[in-house]
């Protein structure tokens, strides 16, 4: 396997899923086989090959410093699970 | 702190840009609103939505960069630093990862030290832009937390230093002389109260002589200088206590309590701090050009150090003088705008520096909320310099002044203040007074210097304060030694 | 006829000449839905009640003698990540099943400007990620020629919608061939433009810089003038081409003589079904018999985009998908002990297996000491790619290769091995990785008369050629006439 159930364990808590170890077997081999696949790109000679960082040639792309109106709260909470006081609210992160 | 260590500081500071809009949408970046009022689908990180980068930012940013002798890149992109926290709508901060706009500059500061006086340069690293978070508010009522996204995505730009600092007044140095270049640029607006300019302090300790740097720890979000002055010696003694004892010190995010005076590690945001950093796809390239950066380089407004050379100078202000009125730009304007209706620095430097911070601060305000106005200052230090009114009642009119925001000729004129120099109406208030009290005419002959001290309150007790003292005295003299 | 066969060019003729009125059309097409989306299961959401709303106005417009649009009362179809204000839009996913956005993505802004009824949002695969349409939460939509297939993914309802008549024209998107393979199973055309020619906002998002939206149709000609519509530039999206609007039905002339068509012989030739390949040869000939020049490509490094195309495409996506975390919308797990259970559970609940399995993915190419060896590398044979097609367009017009190596397969036959399916993409994601246009059009049936698409890939803005091409294949053949006799 090219990949450990332990690093599959970690990249699931980086990626906030939990796995359940059925899920977990299924994933760390699924995963490794993409990856072997994908470590045919290792036997290329990218010495000097710039890596494409956008496919048109754009740059400085910007927008003037310009305020226009803001949306209005209930549309921006309408879809949120949990509301109180014109805010979201989540289980308590802040002491 | 104990004399055998050394403490290594090195500051993150984040400041709020003064941009209209935010960074990606455009959201107005207002400070105070009812929550989520502020926002949009962009800045809320809605599913389809996309950034587009405000122009404003990136000039911002590079007149920080140019004010802090920074190299600005002529290459520049945008990335995402990836974490799930709930303050970050996307779960990804639109940050600069290895190519920040303004790198390797430094600033020279002057450092209060414990004796005495001294400059020293530190350098910068970097300086980036990036999104800022959303607030996160406690309810204690119902113990959750309530998201308010109206900070989300208001520009910043993030300004690394290097461990070039050894103290915490160096650091607090560091600070003000930060605070007072980015106030000039006017490109934040730098309301440490308001966390429009906080600091992340980086600090390790080791040894006298050690070459290593010891292991550091991150204290969050300081919002004040004396927090962060509080907070540097905590956390040196900490460390140093830590070491003595045989422990060891873990890097870890910590936080201060101002109030308690006491720093505290906080619980791992994430179990590892791997961000997963790439390029972010949404967004171009930033490409600058000579003549851009010459262009902004060619407007930079004066810098405080010069500044204060010049009111040296030209105004002949002793140094100190110098350096509280140009440690702000809205002081220094003040300052600059009220010479032009009156020329007399000294005295008006001495107004500033003297009662308009007393005020200001009893009041907790800026000078730009002061109710007394440059022009209004400027006409009260005329009517004392003229003779109108004597210093005095001057410090009568000041205070209403301050109360009332009229005029001081107004004040004076309504509350019949005119200094009383009319030699006939004086002569005949003093030769009264003498008459009056023979006993004092009896003490200043027999020498008791005191007695004519006490003639000259009687005059002004009589006058409302109104007479000239100078003429007072005089007269005083002259009818005394004349008896 | 029944009104809902004609194209969608003749009927917005017959609709502005008032030989029909829109009310009539969308009568025709909901009686088709009801009489056949039973089998097929195309759409996750209907707009009738909308559709009939928008058909009233429309229809007093016209008959007040105003002009209401090239589209002007065509009933189109949207895939359902495709942002909708105030309609569903869920990405087929458990985590956004009752997501309702509160703004219009620009390519829906566009489509109504130009007088398009919305009539309901299309099945795909779970956030766009599959070949199949079978990674999708809520139905299984079926191949209109043989309900026993997948429609092929992940625009598999808007493809299979087109195929069996209940739209005349959809709009799809492709980060790896999502529009083009289901184009193929399903026998209708299918455009992938240039990278930056269709505005991204709105479109949710799977891998940012390989995302585009493109439309479905029936004919060449009924693409292009969809394409007309859709296409420009957007100042909210930064990666919105600068470029000019074109009329690109101008491009529609029956004529391939001069040009040159590319042929990677090379490439096309492992693991392919023979069916294909003689699909595939045949289209060959029938292009030389219309005079064009035929040529010989080699192009070394695409054999490697598949592989380049998996790093990139869920690098992007594992962040992309960071931000349903249950707070401000989508699935929130309904018991939870604190924050970071909240975010576990509700995304474990929330995304299926496909979706989890390329955020892990992602997550790991971009981790600390693996970002060098994969995601960078990536990039850098991207570059390698992207140079190998422009030099391939120095001495040819289009490309001419297979849309997929094989024909429409069972439901479940590739579900076990992800490899296996993300092979079905091999000749459709080199186009992505070089954003450049790509049209999938009808070019056959194997021998159990599933449908078997032809792929022309165009220089970078260069649709006017590719249409062009297509739409003499399409003039020259009767493929695309053949209708699914299933249903």
């Amino acid at each position: 396997m090219s990949v450990s159930k332990e690093e599959v364990k970690y990249i699931a808590r980086l990626s906030k899923l939990y796995l359940t170890e059925e899920e977990l077997e299924k994933n760390t081999h699924d995963l490794s086989s993409i990856i072997d696949f994908a470590n045919e790109l290792s036997s290329i000679c990218v010495d000097n090959v710039k890596p494409t960082a956008h496919i048109l040639d754009i740059q400085n792309v910007f927008r003037k410093d310009e305020v226009e109106p803001s949306y209005e709260r209930e549309k921006i909470l309408q879809n949120a699970p949990t509301k109180d006081a014109g805010c979201i609210t989540v289980p308590k992160v802040v002491e | 702190m104990r004399e055998d260590y050394e403490v290594i500081i090195g500051l993150e500071v984040h400041a709020e840009l003064a941009t209209h809009t935010k960074i990606y949408c455009n959201c107005t970046t207002e400070f105070g609103s009812d929550p989520n009022t502020h926002c949009c689908p962009i800045c809320t990180g809605m599913p389809g939505t996309l950034p587009v980068l405000n122009e404003k930012v990136v000039e911002y940013a590079v007149k920080a960069g140019l004010a802090t002798n920074c190299e600005i890149a002529r290459f520049s992109k945008q990335d995402r630093k990836n974490y799930f926290y709930p303050d970050l709508p996307k779960a990804y901060q639109i940050s600069q990862y290895d190519l920040p706009l303004c790198k390797d500059g430094h600033m020279d500061v002057t450092v209060e030290g414990k004796q005495g006086n001294y400059k020293k340069r530190i350098g910068i690293t970097r300086i980036h832009i990036e999104e800022d978070a959303a607030k996160l508010i406690h309810d204690a009522y119902t113990g959750d937390t309530l998201v308010d996204m109206n900070r989300c995505a208001v520009p910043l730009i993030e300004i690394v230093s290097e461990p070039d600092m050894r103290s915490a007044e160096e650091a607090v140095a560091y600070m003000q002389t930060l605070k007072s270049i980015l106030e000039y640029l006017e490109v934040s607006d730098c309301k440490m109260q308001e966390g429009s300019l906080r600091c992340d302090v980086n600090l390790s300790v080791r040894k006298k002589g050690e070459t290593k740097f010891g292991t550091r720890t991150e204290t969050k979000n300081l919002n004040s200088f004396r927090a962060i002055y509080n907070l540097i010696e905590f956390e040196a003694n900490r460390q140093i206590e830590e070491l003595e004892k045989g422990g060891v010190i873990y890097q870890e995010t910590r936080r201060f309590d101002d109030v308690k005076g006491i720093g505290y590690a906080m619980r791992s945001k994430e179990d590892a701090n791997d961000y997963r950093y790439f390029p972010e796809p949404d967004l171009a390239p930033i490409v600058l050009s000579e003549e851009y950066i010459a262009d902004i380089q060619n407007h930079l407004p004066e810098m405080p150090h010069i500044k204060k050379e010049r009111y040296v100078q030209m105004y002949e202000l002793p140094e100190y003088d110098a350096e509280q009125l140009t440690n702000s730009k809205k002081i220094a304007n003040f300052f600059e705008e009220t010479i032009t209706h009156w020329n007399n620095p000294k005295a008006i430097a001495n107004w500033i520096m003297g009662d308009i911070f007393r005020k200001l601060n009893e009041a907790e305000i800026e000078i730009d909320a002061c109710p007394i106005k440059p022009k209004d200052m400027a006409k009260l230090v005329e009517l004392l310099d003229k003779g109108v009114i004597s210093s005095k009642i001057a410090k009568q009119v000041f205070e209403e002044m301050f109360e009332s925001g009229k005029s001081p000729e107004k004040i004076v004129e309504e509350k019949g203040l005119v200094q009383i120099s009319d030699e006939s109406a004086i002569k005949e208030i003093v030769t009264k007074v003498v008459e009056n009290n023979p006993q004092s005419v009896v003490d200043y002959k027999a020498g008791k210097d005191r007695a004519l001290g006490f003639l000259v309150g009687q005059v002004m007790k009589e006058t409302k304060g109104k007479a000239n003292p100078k003429m007072v005295n005089e007269m005083l003299l002259e009818i005394l030694n004349q008896s | 006829m029944e009104l809902y066969r004609f194209t969608l060019t003749e009927i917005a003729k017959k609709i502005k000449n008032k030989e029909v009125t829109i009310h009539e059309v969308l009568d025709s097409v909901f009686s088709r839905i009801e009489e056949v989306e039973p089998q097929i299961a195309a759409y996750i959401t209907l707009m009738r009640k909308e559709a009939y709303e928008r058909a009233d106005y429309l229809q007093k417009k016209l008959d007040q003698g105003e002009d209401i649009g090239v589209l002007g009362g065509v009933p189109i179809a949207i895939k359902d990540n495709i942002c909708t204000s105030g309609v569903k839009t869920t990405c087929a996913s458990r985590m956004l099943e009752n997501f309702v956005p509160v703004y219009d993505a620009t390519v829906i802004k566009n489509l109504e400007e130009a007088g398009a009824i919305f009539i309901g949002k299309t099945n795909m695969d779970e956030f766009a990620m599959g070949s199949s349409t079978e990674s999708s939460y809520m139905k299984k939509t079926k191949n209109p020629w043989d309900l026993e297939k997948v429609p092929g993914g992940s625009s598999g309802g808007s493809a299979a919608a087109i195929a069996s008549d209940m739209a005349f024209a959809a709009l799809g998107s492709d980060t790896g061939g999502s529009i083009r393979q289901p184009a193929s199973y399903c026998s209708v055309v299918g455009l992938k433009p240039t990278y930056g020619l269709v505005s991204r906002f709105g479109l949710i998002a799977f891998a940012s810089s390989l995302d585009q939206i493109g439309p479905f149709a029936k004919t060449v000609e009924d693409t292009a003038l969809m394409l007309n519509v859709i296409a420009g530039h957007d100042k909210k999206d930064t990666t919105s081409a600068p470029i000019e609007k074109k009329d690109y039905t101008k491009a529609l002339q029956n004529t391939v003589k001069g040009l040159t068509i590319g042929i990677p012989t090379e490439f096309v030739k492992e693991g392919i079904h023979e069916d294909v390949k003689q699909a595939y040869d045949q289209a060959i000939e029938t292009f030389k018999d219309l005079g064009a020049t035929i040529k010989e490509i080699q192009l070394d490094y695409i054999k490697y985009s598949l592989a380049t195309y998996y790093i990139i495409a869920t690098a992007e996506a594992s962040s992309n998908l960071g931000r349903y975390d249950g707070i401000r919308y989508g699935h929130r797990a309904s018991d939870f002990k604190d924050i970071d259970d909240l975010y576990c559970k509700s995304r474990s609940e929330g995304f299926g297996a496909e979706v989890k399995r390329r955020i892990m993915l992602g997550t790991y190419v971009l981790s600390a000491g693996y970002y060098d060896a994969y995601y960078k590398r990536a990039q850098q044979v991207r570059t390698l790619i992207i140079e190998n097609f422009k030099k391939a367009f120095e001495t040819c017009d289009v490309i001419l290769m297979p849309t997929a190596p094989k024909t429409a397969f069972r439901f479940g036959e590739k579900t076990e091995n992800p490899l296996e399916m993300y092979l079905e993409d091999i000749y459709t994601v080199p186009v992505n990785i070089a954003g450049l246009p790509a049209i999938s059009i009808p070019g056959g049936f194997d021998h159990e008369g599933m449908p078997i698409g032809i792929q022309l890939i165009g220089n970078a803005f260069g649709e006017e050629t590719l249409l062009q091409i297509a739409y003499t294949f399409e003039q020259n053949t009767n493929y695309h006439e053949r209708k699914p006799n299933k249903i």
